[in-house]
């Protein structure tokens, strides 16, 4: 289940989401920021075929209405369902406005890999890389290092990338960047981190754009 | 189209070699009692296009534990462990696509179009030894329509035309599925009387449909259980 750094780092993405977008959410970390989105006029889209995805409570579930992460949800007033074509025709498209993402690592050009780890039995892509390519803006959501402590922001990727498109917005435990003009630009620091703790915890060079 | 009584009749047409569409997204939408009844034919070396290859030991997962699977394609085998072992081991052949490919791919096998220019999986792993093109000095890669042909699906209601409805995120791959196989059967939870499904409502129009059965197996909140 969900621990106290997930839904830290989902409560900082929500902060990302505008009014009127249309945002689609990966699984993992980034289905927990609906919770946190205060704002009615956004609207969830799931890759299987859904637009208008609210949370369902455990009575009113319908095991046929579920989101990419095969759980169960609810339907929104003005909800729809269509076809996986169709679906990622408006992924592709262009007309999601946010994709946000879970990945493994992410590189210098924020270029991410979520989708296989070399030699493990990891054989499955998804809609990863449609969202990649189609989304207006992407937002990855991640743990700043690995359970052993190593930075998940690298130089390069070691795993297999997701797409060529560089991710908009990484957000951390440990902090939040932005890519500008080719480069990664360190834009806050979570509560009580330090820019330090940053810089030891991530291999990629950034651009120290605090405020 | 014809209504069966019969699971294993509506399956008459399946032969071994063959390439076979399933349509849902895990469980939600796939057609529960075809592939039950699929699991049961003496036929091999089948290709398998669906999303995923069922769960281990459960639905598709048989019919790769039974080696009656040469081949699969699909966007996402992680959650049945035995395709990467199948895979490793040399016995199965997998194709993975990005799962708006793979969608697309069977919306073009069913319309008539040989293949298709994305953007999907451009520099990646997905796109080594594949044809590119830069259009408006975008790249993209070239992807090969899909076609099979027999495809098995799922529907919520049908007339006795054979027109089809869906039930919410169940619809995913089936009404693309419908049309892209030569024989195509569907299972649905409920056969009507033509002229009761409002024409503006149908999803799936009857002239894809060839073959039908009434579903014997539902998904519940339980689980799949009999149906009827």
């Amino acid at each position: 289940m969900a621990n106290p750094i997930q839904e830290l780092i989902a409560k900082r993405a929500a902060k990302e989401v505008a009014d009127g977008q249309i945002i689609n959410l990966g699984i993992g970390i980034p289905t927990l920021v609906a919770k946190y989105v205060e704002n009615d006029n956004v609207h969830f889209h799931t890759e299987n075929g859904m637009l208008g995805v609210v949370g369902v409570d455990e009575e009113d579930i319908d095991p046929n209405v579920v989101n990419a992460g095969k759980m169960p949800v609810g339907e929104a007033i003005g909800s729809s369902f269509f076809n996986s074509a169709e679906s990622f025709g408006m992924i592709r498209g262009g007309h999601v406005d946010v994709a946000i993402l879970g990945v493994l690592q992410v590189d210098e050009q924020a270029r991410i890999a979520n989708w296989a780890v070399p030699g493990k039995n990891i054989i499955g892509v998804g809609g990863a890389m449609d969202l990649l390519i189609g989304a207006q803006k992407v937002i990855v959501t991640m743990t700043h290092t690995s359970k052993d402590g190593k930075s998940k922001i690298l130089k390069n990727c070691t795993y297999p990338i997701t797409s060529t498109r560089s991710v908009d917005t990484i957000i951390t435990e440990m902090a939040v960047f932005n890519y500008v003009d080719g480069q990664l630009h360190l834009v806050e620091l979570m509560p009580e981190v330090t820019l330090q703790q940053v810089e030891a915890s991530t291999e990629a060079s950034f651009v120290n754009a605090l405020k | 189209m014809k209504i069966y009584e019969s699971v294993e009749q509506a399956l008459s047409c399946v032969e071994s070699g063959q390439t076979i569409m399933v349509g849902g997204f895990g469980l939600v939408g796939g057609p529960l009692t075809l592939i039950d009844a699929l699991v049961e034919l003496d036929v091999n070396d089948l290709t398998i296009i669906s999303n995923n290859l069922g769960e281990k030991g459960k639905g598709l997962g048989k019919l790769l534990e039974q080696k009656k699977v040469k081949k699969a394609i699909g966007s996402y085998f992680t959650g049945n462990r035995d395709v990467g072992e199948a895979f490793q081991r040399g016995e199965l052949e997998i194709d993975l696509l990005p799962q708006g490919t793979l969608a697309e791919s069977i919306r073009a096998g069913g319309a008539g179009i040989g293949g298709y220019y994305t953007k999907t999986s451009v520099g990646t792993d997905l796109a080594k030894g594949k044809e590119t093109k830069v259009i408006n000095g975008e790249e993209y890669v070239f992807e090969e329509a899909l076609k099979a042909d027999v495809a098995i699906i799922r529907a919520h209601k049908a007339d006795r035309l054979g027109n089809l409805v869906y039930y919410k995120t169940a619809r995913n791959f089936n009404p693309i599925m419908a049309t892209a196989a030569k024989t195509v059967v569907v299972e649905v939870d409920e056969i009507v009387e033509a002229g009761e499904l409002s024409s503006d409502e149908i999803i799936t129009p009857h002239l894809f449909i060839d073959r039908m059965i009434v579903a014997q197996k539902i998904l519940t909140k339980e689980g799949v259980v009999e149906h009827g």
